[in-house]
C-alpha cells in the first residue's frame, strides 16, 4: 500500500473511533468504548509506522506524495481538494501524534475509570487525534484550517469536560475564543495567499511563492504575520497565551495530550510548513523568534511562584512551546521539530504524574498542600523526576539533546540570534528551578496527611469533591469529576503508559546525537532542503553549547535544591523579601487584567451601546415606526370600517355628490 | 288646466315622499307611500304614459304596498331611539340629501337639452297606449322582457327560501340560517335574545 | 307644463328619498324611502320620454317597476327571516359588517 494510503487511514481511523463511541454511547458498556477508543489510535499509529517504512522506500528527493479523495471545491479559478500531503514533516508529525495519543489514552483508560462521561471522553479525545492528525498531514491550507479549527473545537470540548463545573466552562469559552482570533488570522492568511497565488495547495504554493515574491515585500510579511497570529494564538505565545493555564481545568489527560504534546505545537508545525514563505519574510520569522523567546523567559518566570501543580507544568509547556517557535523562526527545523518530540515525551509524562498526585490528593492541586510522596507513591515520584530531568536538559535526557541544539543553532548563526542563545540558556535555568521546585515540593519534606494515609493503608484519600480552584462543593453525578481516584501504583494502565514515557523521556535522545547520528535531522532534510538558512558547520558550536546547557540543568537544579532541601525558609523569605515582584509574577504579569481593560471591555462597552442606542432606539425605532405607521393607517381605515349600513350609505351619496360636482365643474 | 293638475301631483307626491320620511310609525310612513305613488301616477298620466300609470297604480300601489302593508302589520313598529350612534349623520343626511338635488337640478337645467323649455314634440296618436307600450315591448325590446320574467321567478323563489320553513323546526329556519350566513349578528348585548331558544 | 318642472321635481323626490335612507333606522322605512328614490327615477324617465317623443323611456320605467318589485320581494322576505330570528329590525343593531 503506497504511503498516502496509510496516510488516510491514520487519519480515518481515530474518525471512526470517535463516530462509533459517539453513536453506540448508550448500547456500549465503558470498557468498550475505552477498548475502542484506544484500539483506534493504536491502528492509527501502527498506520503511520507503516507509513514511515513505505516513505522510506523512496528515494530522498521524491519522499512528497499528495494524494486527493475528491474535489472540495473546483470552479471560478478556485480548486480545493479534499487532499493529503505525505512527506517527512507530516509523517514526522503524524507519528509523534498518534504514539504518544496512544499512549495517553491508555493512561485515560484506568484514570477516567467511575467519571461518569467516560464514553464522551473517549469519543472527544479520539475525534481529537482524528482533528490533529488531519492538521498535520493536510495538504492544502483549506484542510489545514479545517483541521485547525476542528482541533479548537475539540479542545474546548475537553477543557469543559466536567461542564457543570462554572470555571472549566468559562476556560472552555476563553480557550475558544482566543482560539477564533487566532483563527481568523490564519484564514485572512489563506485569502492572501490565493489572491497572490491562486492556489491553496503546499506543493504548488510553495514552489511559486519565490517567484511571485520578493524578500520582504509587504504582502509575504502580512501573510506571515497572520500566519503567526494563528500560530501564536494556537501555541499559546504572548500575548495570546492566557487561554493556557486556565486550560488546566481539563481533565489531566486533556492536558496531557493536547495542552503539552499536540494541539500547542500546532503553531511550531505550521511555520515549519510554511517556511518557505518565512524565509522570503524574515522580518515575520525575527517577530516570531523574538515573541518566542520572550514568552519562554516570561513563562519560566511564572512558574517559579505559582503554586498550582498543574499550573506551573502548563506555564513550563508556553516555556518549551516558545523554545520550539524561536527555534523554527530562526531556521533551526529538524532541532525544533526534535524538540517538538522529546518535549511531547516528557511533558506527557509530567502531567500523567501530576494527574497520579492529584488523584491522592483527592483533587486537591495546591502544592502548598502536597509534600513528602516519594515514599508513598515510588512510582510516580520516580516518573516525576524523571520527566523533569528530561525538561531541565539534564545530560544524557532527551531534553538535553533538543533543547541545546537549538540555542547552538542560535549562536552558531551569529549575529543578533546569539541573543536568542542567551535567553534560551537564561530560560534553562529557570526551567531547571522551576521544575525541581515542583519535584522538591512534592516528593521532599514531611509526608503529609494523604501520603501518611497512602503508606499506611494503601488506600487514596477520599475528600468531598470541591473544585480545586475555588473550594466550591460539587458531587459526583455526570459533569462532574468521578468518585474514584486512580493512582499509577494501583492502576495497570496509567503504568504502562507513564513506563513507556519514562523510557522514551530518559532515552529518546539517542535519535539525535550531533556529530553521531542526527537521524532526524537527515529525516526531515528532504523537506527542508529548499531552506536558505543553513549556517556553517555546527557540530563544535553543538557541543559546545551541550556543555553550557549541562551545566545550567545542573545550576538550577541545584538552586532549587538549595532553596527547598538545604535551606528550607529561603523560599518564603525571599517571598517576603520581593513581595512587589513576587505578586507581579503571581499575578501573571496582569495580562489577565490587561487584556480585559484593553480588548473585553471595550467590546462590552461597545456592544452594550450598540443594544441600548442603536438596537433600541434606531433599529427598533425604524422598523416598530414602520410597523406603527401601518397599524394606524389601518387604524383609520379600520375606523371606518363601522358596521353602520348608513355609514356606508352616506359615504356612498357623499361620493356621487362629489362626483356629480366633479362632472358639472368640468363641463362648465 | 294643466299647471292645477301638475302641482296637485307634485304637492301629493312631495308631501307623501316628505310623510314617509318622517313618520314615527312605519304604518303611517307605508300608507303616505300609498299616496305618493298613487300622485306619482297622476303625473304619469300628464305625461301621456297611459300604460305606466295604469301599471304603476296595479302593481306598485296595489301590489307591491299590499306586501308592504303585511309585513308593516306582522313585523310592527320599530322603536328608534333618539340618540344618534353616527356622529354627524344628522347634519350630514340633510345636507348630502341637499346637495344631491342642486346638483341634479342644475345638471338637468344647466345642460342644453333641447326640449328643455317646452312640452315636447308633437306626439303621435296612441303614443303610450297599451297598444303601442306592447308592440315596443314584444318587438324591439323582446329580451328584455324575457329577462324582466325570469328575474321576477328568481326573485318569487328568493322570497320563499328566505321566508320558508324547513319540515321538522320550530322557528328555525332556513330563512334563520341564511340570516346567520349574512353575518346578522347582533352586536349590542341588550336588544339581543339568546340563540339557544331557538336551536331546533 | 314644460318638461324641466317635472325633472326638478323627480330630482327632489330624490334627494328626499336619498336623506330618507341616510337618517331613518328602522328597516321597513329605509326599504319605502329606496321605493322613492325608484319612482323619481320613473319620473324622470317618463318626463324625458314625453320630451323626446320616444316610448322607449316608458318601457325603461316599466322594467324599473319590475325590478324594483323584485327587490321589494327579496328585502321584505329578508325583514321576515331577521324578524323571525328575533334579532333587532334596527339597522344600527345589524352591525355584522363591522371590522
Amino acid at each position: 500500500m503506497s504511503a498516502t494510503t496509510w496516510g488516510w487511514l491514520v487519519i480515518l481511523l481515530p474518525l471512526l473511533g470517535s463516530i462509533t463511541i459517539g453513536l453506540g454511547f448508550r448500547a456500549l458498556p465503558e470498557r468498550a468504548a475505552g477498548l475502542i477508543g484506544v484500539g483506534a489510535v493504536g491502528l492509527a499509529f501502527a498506520c503511520s509506522v507503516a507509513m514511515l517504512i513505505s516513505l522510506l522506500g523512496d528515494p530522498a528527493e521524491s519522499r512528497h506524495h499528495a494524494s486527493s479523495l475528491w474535489d472540495y471545491a473546483n470552479a471560478g479559478g478556485l480548486d480545493i481538494q479534499l487532499g493529503i500531503y505525505v512527506d517527512p514533516l507530516s509523517v514526522f508529525m503524524a507519528l509523534v501524534v498518534s504514539g504518544v495519543s496512544a499512549l495517553i489514552h491508555i493512561y485515560s483508560y484506568s484514570y477516567m475509570q467511575s467519571d461518569r462521561g467516560y464514553r464522551r471522553f473517549f469519543s472527544f479525545l479520539n475525534f481529537f487525534v482524528f482533528s490533529m492528525l488531519l492538521l498535520v498531514l493536510a495538504g492544502n491550507f483549506v484542510l489545514l484550517i479545517v483541521g485547525w479549527a476542528f482541533v479548537g473545537f475539540t479542545s474546548y470540548a475537553l477543557i469543559s469536560f466536567w461542564y457543570r463545573r462554572e470555571t472549566a466552562t468559562k476556560a472552555g469559552m476563553k480557550a475558544f475564543v482566543i482560539n477564533v482570533v487566532g483563527d481568523i488570522g490564519l484564514v485572512l492568511a489563506a485569502f492572501l495567499i490565493f489572491r497572490e497565488l491562486g492556489v491553496f495547495n503546499y506543493e504548488e504554493v510553495f514552489a511559486a511563492a519565490p517567484h511571485h515574491f520578493t524578500t520582504n515585500d509587504g504582502t509575504i510579511v502580512a501573510i506571515c504575520c497572520l500566519l503567526l497570529i494563528g500560530a501564536f494564538a494556537k501555541s499559546a505565545q504572548i500575548p495570546f497565551h492566557t487561554w493556557l493555564p486556565d486550560a488546566m481545568e481539563g481533565p489531566t489527560p486533556v492536558s496531557a495530550l493536547i495542552h503539552a504534546a499536540t494541539m500547542v505545537t500546532a503553531g511550531v508545525y505550521l511555520i515549519a510548513r510554511a517556511h518557505p514563505l518565512f524565509e522570503l519574510a524574515p522580518t515575520a520569522a525575527d517577530i516570531s523568534a523574538v515573541v518566542g523567546a520572550v514568552t519562554l523567559i516570561i513563562a519560566g518566570t511564572i512558574a517559579i511562584v505559582v503554586t498550582d501543580l498543574k499550573r506551573i507544568i502548563a506555564y513550563s509547556t508556553l516555556s518549551q512551546v516558545g523554545y520550539m517557535i524561536m527555534g523554527v523562526s530562526i531556521g533551526a527545523y529538524s532541532a525544533g521539530m526534535f524538540h517538538l518530540m522529546t518535549h511531547a515525551f516528557f511533558k506527557s509524562l509530567l502531567f500523567m504524574a501530576a494527574g497520579s498526585i492529584i488523584a491522592a490528593m483527592a483533587n486537591e492541586q495546591n502544592i502548598d498542600k502536597i509534600s513528602g510522596f516519594r515514599r508513598a507513591m515510588p512510582f510516580t515520584g520516580a516518573c516525576l523526576v524523571i520527566g523533569s530531568l528530561a525538561l531541565s536538559g539534564f545530560p544524557s535526557t532527551s531534553g538535553f539533546f533538543s533543547k541545546d541544539e537549538i540555542l547552538s543553532f542560535a549562536t552558531a548563526r551569529g549575529g543578533w540570534y546569539t541573543a536568542f542563545g542567551v535567553a534560551g540558556y537564561v530560560g534553562a535555568l529557570l526551567t531547571g528551578i522551576y521544575s525541581f521546585r515542583l519535584v522538591f515540593r512534592v516528593l521532599g519534606g514531611e509526608p503529609n496527611d494523604e501520603a501518611k494515609e497512602l503508606m499506611d493503608t494503601g488506600h487514596v484519600v477520599h475528600g468531598e469533591p470541591r473544585n480545586p480552584a475555588t473550594g466550591q462543593a460539587e458531587d459526583t453525578e455526570v459533569g462532574y469529576p468521578g468518585a474514584e481516584h486512580h493512582i499509577a501504583e494501583q492502576a495497570p494502565g496509567m503504568k504502562i503508559a507513564m513506563g513507556a514515557l519514562a523510557v522514551l523521556a530518559l532515552f529518546g535522545g539517542i535519535v539525535q546525537i550531533p556529530g553521531l547520528d542526527d537521524l532526524v535531522t537527515k529525516f526531515l532534510e528532504p523537506t527542508f532542503a529548499d531552506s536558505v538558512i543553513v549556517p556553517a558547520d555546527t557540530t563544535g558550536h553543538e557541543w559546545f553549547g551541550l556543555a553550557i546547557g549541562g551545566v545550567v540543568a545542573f545550576a538550577g537544579i541545584g538552586i532549587a535544591y538549595f532553596l527547598y532541601i538545604a535551606r528550607p525558609g529561603t523560599a518564603p523569605a525571599l517571598e517576603k523579601r520581593f513581595q512587589g515582584i513576587h505578586d507581579f509574577l503571581f499575578h501573571k504579569w496582569y495580562f489577565d487584567e490587561a487584556i480585559d481593560f484593553l480588548i473585553y471591555r471595550p467590546t462590552i462597552a461597545i456592544g452594550s451601546f450598540a443594544n441600548r442606542v442603536f438596537e433600541r432606539i434606531v433599529v427598533d425605532g425604524v422598523v416598530n415606526g414602520a410597523t406603527d405607521v401601518v397599524r394606524s393607517a389601518g387604524g383609520v381605515v379600520k375606523a371606518a370600517q363601522s358596521g353602520f349600513v348608513r355609514a356606508y350609505a352616506l359615504l356612498l351619496f357623499a361620493g356621487f355628490a362629489g362626483l356629480a360636482l366633479y362632472f358639472l365643474i368640468v363641463s362648465s | 288646466m294643466v299647471e292645477v293638475a301638475f302641482f296637485a301631483g307634485a304637492i301629493g307626491a312631495l308631501g307623501g315622499a316628505i310623510a314617509v320620511v318622517g313618520l314615527r310609525n312605519p304604518f303611517y310612513s307605508v300608507l303616505a307611500l300609498i299616496i305618493h305613488l298613487t300622485a306619482l301616477a297622476g303625473l304619469f298620466l300628464l305625461l301621456y304614459a297611459q300604460f305606466v300609470t295604469a301599471a304603476q297604480v296595479v302593481i306598485y300601489a296595489g301590489g307591491v304596498m299590499v306586501l308592504y302593508v303585511f309585513v308593516a302589520a306582522y313585523v310592527g313598529g320599530v322603536e328608534e331611539p333618539a340618540w344618534e350612534p353616527i356622529p354627524g349623520q344628522r347634519i350630514l343626511a340633510p345636507l348630502l340629501a341637499g346637495a344631491l338635488f342642486i346638483e341634479i337640478s342644475i345638471a338637468v337645467l344647466g345642460s342644453s337639452l333641447s326640449g328643455l323649455g317646452s312640452e315636447g314634440p308633437e306626439l303621435p296618436l296612441g303614443f303610450g297606449t297599451p297598444a303601442d307600450i306592447g308592440q315596443i315591448l314584444l318587438e324591439r325590446f323582446l329580451i328584455v322582457f324575457e329577462a324582466a320574467s325570469i328575474l321576477l321567478l328568481l326573485a318569487a323563489v328568493g322570497a320563499v327560501v328566505l321566508a320558508g320553513r324547513k319540515p321538522g323546526d320550530g322557528e328555525t329556519t332556513g330563512a334563520v340560517s341564511a340570516a346567520g350566513v349574512m353575518g346578522f349578528t347582533p352586536d349590542r348585548g341588550e336588544t339581543a335574545p339568546a340563540e339557544s331558544g331557538e336551536a331546533g | 307644463m314644460a318638461v324641466e318642472w317635472y325633472l326638478v321635481l323627480s330630482a327632489l323626490l330624490f334627494a328626499v328619498g336619498a336623506g330618507g335612507v341616510l337618517v331613518r333606522r328602522s328597516l321597513l322605512v329605509i326599504l319605502l324611502c329606496l321605493e322613492i328614490m325608484l319612482n323619481a327615477g320613473n319620473l324622470a324617465l317618463v318626463a324625458f320620454s314625453r320630451m323626446h317623443g320616444n316610448a322607449d323611456g316608458q318601457i325603461f320605467a316599466i322594467v324599473v317597476m319590475v325590478v324594483a318589485a323584485c327587490e321589494v320581494v327579496v328585502g321584505l322576505g329578508l325583514i321576515v327571516a331577521i324578524f323571525r330570528r328575533k334579532l333587532p329590525l334596527n339597522v344600527d343593531d345589524l352591525r355584522g359588517l363591522k371590522g
